[in-house]
């Protein structure tokens, strides 16, 4: 009974509920219905009311009239009534899933899939589980929230360690870029006040001219873009390259210019003149049209010049030569070579033009002196003809004087010479430049180069040198040039002890250089004899070795040498300091002299041999002794005047082990004592400090002066950085995420920045920022 | 005629102006000066024994308040002023330049418990013993008319610190519960409570701008973070921290200043062990703040003194302290870096320099070069024992010789009988716990 009961139960509500939604569907149509018909009828007529009142109320009757009857239907099904509970059909019977979800059987509206779901659902017979307590929620939610902060400020890692280990750290940590800005960047901020200034500003607009961010025109920021690094990397290259060449070509012709010999500017100008008389010849063959440019232009030059007055013996020099002309060749050949220049230059040029007639008729017509002249004649079709002409030329100019003829005879001569000379001197320029920028292969060369310029300065020497040219040369050719005269001196004198040295090639002469202290030793010791017979030879002998390393732009071994000699000299007597130090030839006489006076002054006090004395003697000092532990009398018979025997007291002396070597065994002219003085102990360290691992680590810091006695401004500016620059008066502000870190990893990032002024409300990006993380924890709760 | 004559380059010798020193070429052939370890130690000792000689480092002193100072701070934009809170309620704006109190406020009835000014700096918010919290103009009223807060919020508890947000219009106090308030409205737009029933401190982080950091009473130091709805971790320590201060360049380090005497950083990430442990003072740390460098901070003792810290350091570099100055209550770092403030019992704020021995005011470069190398000097050669014992060497108090001479009594003793509860107990059993361990009790998630 029960059981249909229930079911019947069932079956009724699921009535009731399809009514209902049924109901809850229709009702809306229902009005729709209602009120189109309402509108009908007022359409239709409106005289009378009574009828209009009368459907108005079947109308509100009709709506009303299910609803009315559902209710009764309701309480009809109804078994019993209470009065807190509208309907008490069915109370203390549960509710199943399957009561409620029986309508999605017959309803279509509802999808299979959603059909399937709702049974596996139901077959399922899992609970759900309980909710975490709230204590332990909250600890997840936090251990949660304090790992995401802790991710969040882990970015700062990299920034902080940086600040750490940075050498400088200068505060207010942004500061604007130094140096020049932009004007643009300075002009964005500034406004027009004066009509000029708008004007401007207006034209600026005009030309689209951005003068706020984006400071770059489009087609510049276009330009920027289409030059890859590399690109510009090469091009900086190749602009660099052109322009150090160009550096070196304007040094060059500067050392040219600054020459002010005028017999080598005159013979250059006449070189340069028959190189081009060359380069024209050329042209012609090979591209006539620029020829003939290059013929106008020398024709537009040849009238110049005979418009002017130049070169026709007015000028005031002309005039007083004139005078002197009497008297003197060279006055005369100076005035015959102006005028000579003048008929060069107006001379006509034989234009290459078909018309041969013309071309005689002009030559006919002009002197013909100057048409008979090899140098313009462009026609490279009859070489016979210019040849002959050249050679004409000497008979024309014979005409005019003999003395310019011999004159130019000589000149020609001279012109080759001195030319040869110049280049030679040139090339001494050169070998001077490239001792100053050594490269690897100059380097190399450099030997066999020098020794070909010796060889030239020596021939030179032989010759006549004037004083002009020693004016030309460099200073270095001319220490060049002492030096190896020097050496000349000394293999004519040929001193028996060094020849060797000397005759062997310079690589052995560079070794020996090594050697030297060792050669010395013992020239020392001839030295003092040599000294008493002939004074300046040991200064040449000293001249020799100096000059070799002057050559060398190697320091170390001038340098050992030097040591090697102080040795010497601290263990020899005094008078050997006669032997000079300093490597200048020059110097050397000084110093001797210097070394004479002080010698003069410190005449009785012989300092030296006292140090050496009392080096000895603490040396002495400082080894241990041997000690002595044999008793007289034990096993031998003792007694006044008896002595222990030899074997007895050699068996009982205890050797003492050697020291370790003294400190300043290698250095003659210093004492270093080895026992720990008391005085200086307050002052040293005796514990390695802390993050030192051994004690030359620590010795090395402290040897490095760091002061301006012993650096340049620079180097102590880098060595006394110090590691915290504050600005005077400036508020240091606290770091700024956005000047570190770019990317934006959290949401928090991309929130506005808040303006000074402003009271925005913070809630709202708190509120966007919080809703995904919030959601994210209630799926995690859900799965747990 | 060539004639050769010798000719120099007017640069090379000829001073730039008048005041200049002369220009001397220099020879750095090594040869020629020698003894350079000798000559640069001789120099070292003698610039720190200078260094003591112009070691004066008070500059200061501003007085009118009429009782303790409770609290300083400092204005966000101007080096110049600074904002003082004392126990009567009374609230005073300094000038420090002229060492004049600008304006006098009566802000509370009781203690102004905090006082922090708007990160513009336009204004400034102060709370006290009457549960209220004020916002002020920073600007002085005009003649005749009375000083009235800008913004009153009644609070229901009483309020014991406050600290604004560097970059919002926000502010976080605490009391009962540490409040995130907005500006513009009268209640808290979030309320932290965890366990604790008084918080002493809030600090925001200058940096990480949602971060915040709070002390409470039950030895604990608690995280936040505004934007989530309850608080991070915290970590219990043995005895109750005062204050605390996040490093400005730093974002995750924080320095508590704590009743044990000493001060310790932590890193945010690792709570269960502070980094480093600042010992010295010999009486409990009320307050400390860092300066604005990031590379040291002071703090403010009840045993009358100030201590400077390096922040990666154990042991102070630098102890100030005067017969009058009692117990410190407050101190605050200036935002050059080269000022410190402090703020005691008997109603005084001193400045101090935070350089002892700076010199004040423009150098020239000659000068600055000079300061330069002296101290490089110094660093260079402070291992060796004279230069260190001139450069350590500190007159103290003999109260505070003493009661430091007792600590070390006690924590021998303590160490004494560690180990011999260790020697007479099981291997193992005692562990040997590293003085950081000692201090954190727990780490609470």
């Amino acid at each position: 009974m029960a059981k249909s009961r229930s079911l019947k139960k069932t079956s009724s509500k699921d009535v009731k509920l399809s009514s209902v939604m049924s109901a809850v569907g229709d009702d809306e149509d229902d009005l729709s219905i209602d009120e189109q018909a309402i509108s009908a009828s007022e359409d239709e007529e409106g005289n009378d009311d009574e009828r209009k009142h009368k459907k108005l109320l079947e109308a509100i009757s009709a709506m009303g009239g299910r609803k009315r009857k559902k209710q009764n239907e309701r309480s009809e099904a109804s078994v019993e009534v209470s009065e807190f509970f509208v309907n008490a059909e069915g109370t203390g019977d549960k509710v199943n899933l399957s009561d409620l979800l029986k309508t999605m059987d017959n309803s279509s509206a509802a999808s299979s899939n959603t059909k399937k779901q709702l049974k596996n659902l139901q077959n399922t017979k899992q609970t759900l589980e309980l909710p975490l307590n709230k204590q332990q929620a909250e600890k997840i939610q936090r251990a949660i929230a304090y790992e995401k902060t802790a991710k969040e400020v882990s970015s700062w890692d990299d920034i902080i360690k940086q600040n750490r280990k940075a050498e400088q750290i200068v505060f207010p940590l942004k500061h604007e870029p130094s140096g020049p800005k932009r004007v643009e960047e300075v002009v964005a901020r500034w406004k027009f006040q004066t009509p000029l200034e708008q004007e401007i500003f207006s034209v600026l607009h005009r030309n689209r001219q951005p003068t706020n961010d984006p400071v770059l025109t489009p087609a510049e920021d276009a330009s920027l873009k289409a030059m890859s690094l590399e690109e510009a990397k090469i091009r900086r290259a190749e602009l660099q390259k052109a322009r150090v060449l160009q550096s070196y070509f304007e040094a060059k012709a500067k050392r040219e210019k600054a020459i002010k010999s005028k017999t080598y500017h005159k013979f250059k100008k006449k070189d340069s003149r028959k190189c081009f008389v060359k380069d024209f010849e050329e042209m012609v063959k090979t591209n006539p049209e620029e020829a003939l440019d290059e013929l106008k232009k020398i024709e537009l030059a040849r009238m110049k010049e005979r418009m002017s007055l130049k070169h026709q013996n007015s000028g005031k020099w002309a005039k007083s030569k004139a005078i002197m002309a009497k008297y003197d060749d060279s006055a005369r050949k100076a005035m015959q070579e102006q005028l000579q220049m003048n008929k060069d230059l107006t001379r006509k040029i034989a234009v290459p033009s078909d018309d041969e007639h013309e071309n005689i008729e002009d030559a006919s017509e002009t002197v013909p002196d100057f048409a008979n002249d090899p140098e313009p004649v462009t026609d490279a079709v009859n070489p016979w003809m210019r040849g002959q002409l050249t050679h004409e030329k000497p008979k024309v100019s014979r005409v005019t004087t003999e003395d310019v003829q011999t004159a130019q005879e000589e000149n020609e001569n001279e012109e080759e010479e001195l030319l040869g000379e110049f280049e030679k001197k040139r090339k001494l320029w050169q070998a001077d430049e490239e001792d100053l920028i050594p490269t690897e292969e100059e380097s190399k060369r450099e030997e066999p180069a020098s020794e070909v310029v010796e060889e030239d300065v020596l021939d030179k020497e032989e010759d006549v040198v004037s004083d002009e040219e020693a004016e030309d040369i460099s200073e270095f050719s001319s220490l060049f040039r002492l030096m190896s005269s020097k050496k000349t001196i000394q293999k004519k004198k040929g001193p028996s002890q060094t020849q060797e040295g000397l005759n062997a090639p310079r690589r052995d002469d560079e070794e020996e250089l090594l050697n030297e202290g060792e050669i010395r030793v013992r020239n020392l010791e001839d030295l003092e004899v040599l000294d008493e017979v002939v004074e300046p030879q040991p200064i040449r002998k000293q001249s020799l070795p100096e000059t070799a390393v002057e050559k060398d732009t190697s320091e170390p071994p001038n340098k050992k040498k030097r040591e090697i000699s102080l040795q010497e000299v601290l263990t020899k007597e005094a008078t050997v300091v006669k032997v000079p130090f300093l490597p200048t030839v020059v110097e050397e006489e000084e110093h001797g002299e210097q070394i004479s006076l002080i010698k003069e002054a410190f005449a009785g006090d012989d300092v030296i041999s006292d140090f050496i004395k009392d080096k000895k003697k603490q040396e002495a000092d400082a080894m241990p002794k041997e000690v002595d532990l044999t008793l007289p009398g034990w096993g031998d018979w003792g007694g006044v005047g008896l002595q222990p025997s030899h074997k007895k007291r050699k068996r009982f002396t205890i050797k003492p082990t050697p020291p370790p070597p003294r400190q300043d065994r290698k250095l003659p002219d210093v004492i270093i004592p080895e026992k720990r003085s008391v005085l200086t102990a307050s002052h040293q360290v005796i514990q390695l400090p802390f993050f030192f691992e051994n004690v030359e680590q620590f010795e090395s810091t402290i040897r490095t002066p760091i002061g301006q006695t012993w650096n340049t401004p620079s180097v102590v500016r880098k060595l006394t950085k110090p590691k915290v620059i504050t600005k005077l008066g400036t508020i240091i502000e606290p770091i700024v995420k956005e000047d570190f870190i770019h990317k934006t990893t959290t949401p928090a990032g991309e929130r506005p920045e808040i303006t000074l002024g402003g009271n925005e409300c913070s809630g709202d990006p708190e509120l966007s920022s919080k809703k995904p993380l919030r959601r994210s924890r209630k799926r995690k709760n859900n799965t747990n | 005629m060539k004639v050769k004559v010798l000719s120099r380059n007017p640069d090379d010798y000829v001073r730039e102006t008048t005041r200049d020193i002369q220009r001397v070429p220099r020879n750095y052939d090594p040869t020629l000066h020698p003894f350079e370890v000798a000559r640069e130690y001789t120099r070292a000792l003698n610039a720190t024994k200078l260094e003591k000689v112009f070691a004066k480092p008070f500059v200061a002193a501003l007085d009118g308040h009429r009782d303790g100072i409770s609290c300083i701070t400092k204005h966000n934009k101007s080096l110049s002023t600074v904002l003082s809170g004392a126990c009567d309620g009374e609230v005073k704006v300094w000038n420090l330049p002229k060492r004049q109190c600008l304006r006098t406020v009566q802000a509370h009835e009781g203690f102004v418990r905090g006082i922090c000014s708007r990160f513009c700096g336009t204004s400034f918010f102060t709370i006290g013993d009457d549960k209220t919290i004020k916002q002020w103009n920073m600007e002085a009223p005009e003649y005749g008319v009375r000083e009235e807060p800008l913004n009153m919020i009644l609070g229901k508890t009483v309020f014991t610190g406050i600290d604004h947000n560097q970059r919002q219009a926000t502010f976080a106090t605490c009391g009962q519960s540490v409040d995130i308030w907005d500006e513009q409205r009268s209640s808290p737009i979030r309320s932290f409570s965890w366990g604790a029933d008084s918080f002493s401190c809030v600090r925001f982080n200058p940096v990480e701008t949602d971060l915040l950091a709070s002390c409470a009473s039950d030895r604990s130091i608690v995280l936040y973070d505004t934007r989530e709805s309850a608080p991070l971790r915290k970590v219990v320590m043995r005895l109750r921290s005062n204050t605390l201060c996040w490093n400005p360049m730093e974002a995750y380090y924080f320095t508590c200043a704590n009743e044990d005497y000493n001060l310790y950083t932590y890193d945010m990430r690792y709570l269960d062990l502070p980094v480093i442990v600042h010992k010295d003072h010999v009486s409990a740390v009320l307050d400390v703040d860092y300066s604005p460098t990031g590379q040291e901070f002071v703090s403010a003792s009840f045993d009358r003194t100030i201590r400077i810290f390096p922040k990666d350091k154990g042991h102070s570099r630098e102890v100030y302290h005067t017969k009058r100055m009692q117990h410190v209550i407050c101190v605050r770092w200036s935002a050059d870096s080269k000022y410190v403030l402090s703020g005691s019992d008997e109603m005084n704020i001193r400045l101090w320099k935070a350089n002892a021995s700076e010199k004040l005011g423009l150098l020239s470069q000659r000068e600055k070069n000079a300061a330069t190398y002296k101290k490089k000097l110094m660093e260079k050669y402070q291992q060796h024992p004279q230069v260190k014992r001139i450069a350590r060497h500190r007159h103290l108090p003999r109260d505070i010789m003493k009661q430091r001479r007792k600590l070390w009594e006690m924590t021998e003793a303590q160490r004494r009988k560690q180990r011999n509860v260790r020697k007479h107990s099981k291997p193992g059993s005692v562990p040997l716990l590293s003085e950081k361990e000692k201090k954190v009790a727990a780490v609470v998630e």
